[in-house]
């Protein structure tokens, strides 16, 4: 995630950039010690969060908001608590940090913009998917030479085994080389669970589920005890 | 009277003994031009321009963990930016206190 920060004192600035290396993955694009710079900046670049302080000479943070064209997230922080309520006029601005900002403070904060960036991935995913792949979820995998058409309602399961992945359909199986991971980020929502490190089960396949573990087609297959309370979730319990 | 300690800037610093260097650093640099600054304001009684140097003050005093002498500098500014001095007596003895304490690092 691409940050800036926009504050006028150079040691709020200091310490933000602290958090942010030290606490996030985040990538910190570039600070301003004003809004007009930084509203430059935003003319040529774009970013998905700004660290801004509201008071600021001249062009204060509120002003710097209604200024902007894109919806980016904003982290408004500021030492006047009274602030606060006029944030919430705001759609884009997740969180307010009050000077000085503590590290557990920070934590939160992150945690939320984690929470939110999920959620927007997720929207963004149900939006983009075709309405002919929820109807009828199908993809294709490479086999040797060959891409072979894969109806998703027929996959039992997928096992991952080192750098392949192994697919199990009704009537076939197969081989591929691919990750987990990558494979699931490309499956319909909602058809699929991730019960094991190893095991990604459909599950509309579930034939019955016994403490850690879930029987699919023939198979017993591993329900990791992390998982498995998730799992109970996305079934239809009478 | 409370007292300036470094309790915020050693727990934000961790192990980082750069990071907390460069924080004090950067509140010696800009504690006395800020103070001069907040004077003269004072002395050429342009009230809301001083109000906006005991604003970057005030930050400075919360760095410093003084939480009650924080909650006067903000009513102060406050006062000020209404162009009223109350509460200048008792933010211009917090100012000389963390002025002698940043000098002592």
């Amino acid at each position: 995630m691409k940050c800036i920060i926009i504050d006028d004192e150079l040691m709020s600035r200091a310490i933000i950039t602290e958090l942010i290396t030290t606490r996030t993955t985040f990538t910190l694009a570039a600070e301003f010690d004003s809004a007009i710079q930084a509203i430059k900046y935003l003319n040529k670049k774009k970013v998905d969060l700004i660290f801004l302080d509201i008071h600021m000479p001249d062009f204060n943070g509120f002003d710097f908001i209604d200024t902007l064209k894109d919806k980016v997230n904003i982290v408004l922080v500021t030492s006047d608590k009274e602030f606060a309520i006029n944030a919430f006029e705001y759609h884009n601005v997740v969180d307010y940090l009050v000077k000085p900002i503590t590290k557990e403070r920070f934590d939160k904060t992150i945690q939320k913009i984690a929470i939110l960036n999920n959620a927007i991935v997720t929207t963004k995913k149900l939006t983009q998917e075709k309405i002919s792949d929820i109807v009828e979820p199908s993809f294709y995998i490479n086999i040797g030479k060959r891409l072979i058409k894969i109806d998703a309602n027929s996959i039992l399961y997928f096992q991952a085994k080192g750098d392949y992945v192994a697919i199990k359909t009704e009537n076939n199986n197969y081989t591929v080389h691919n990750s987990l991971k990558k494979i699931e980020s490309k499956l319909p929502i909602g058809m699929f669970f991730k019960s094991h490190r190893s095991y990604m089960i459909n599950i509309n396949k579930i034939i019955d589920i016994e403490e850690n573990t879930v029987l699919i087609g023939k198979d017993v297959l591993p329900v990791s005890r992390r998982n498995r309370p998730e799992l109970m979730k996305n079934l239809k319990l009478l | 009277m409370e007292e300036p300690n470094l309790n915020y800037i050693l727990k934000l610093s961790a192990k980082s003994v750069t990071f907390k260097e460069k924080i004090i650093g950067i509140i010696k640099n800009e504690l006395p031009v800020e103070a001069d600054a907040y004077y003269r304001c004072l002395r050429f009684n342009k009230i809301k321009e001083a109000s906006e140097c005991v604003h970057k003050i005030k930050h400075k005093i919360s760095i410093y963990g003084m939480e009650n002498s924080f909650y006067i500098a903000q009513e102060y500014e406050n006062n000020l930016r209404e162009g009223n001095l109350a509460l200048q007596k008792e933010f211009e003895e917090t100012l000389f206190i963390i002025r002698n304490f940043t000098n002592q690092l």
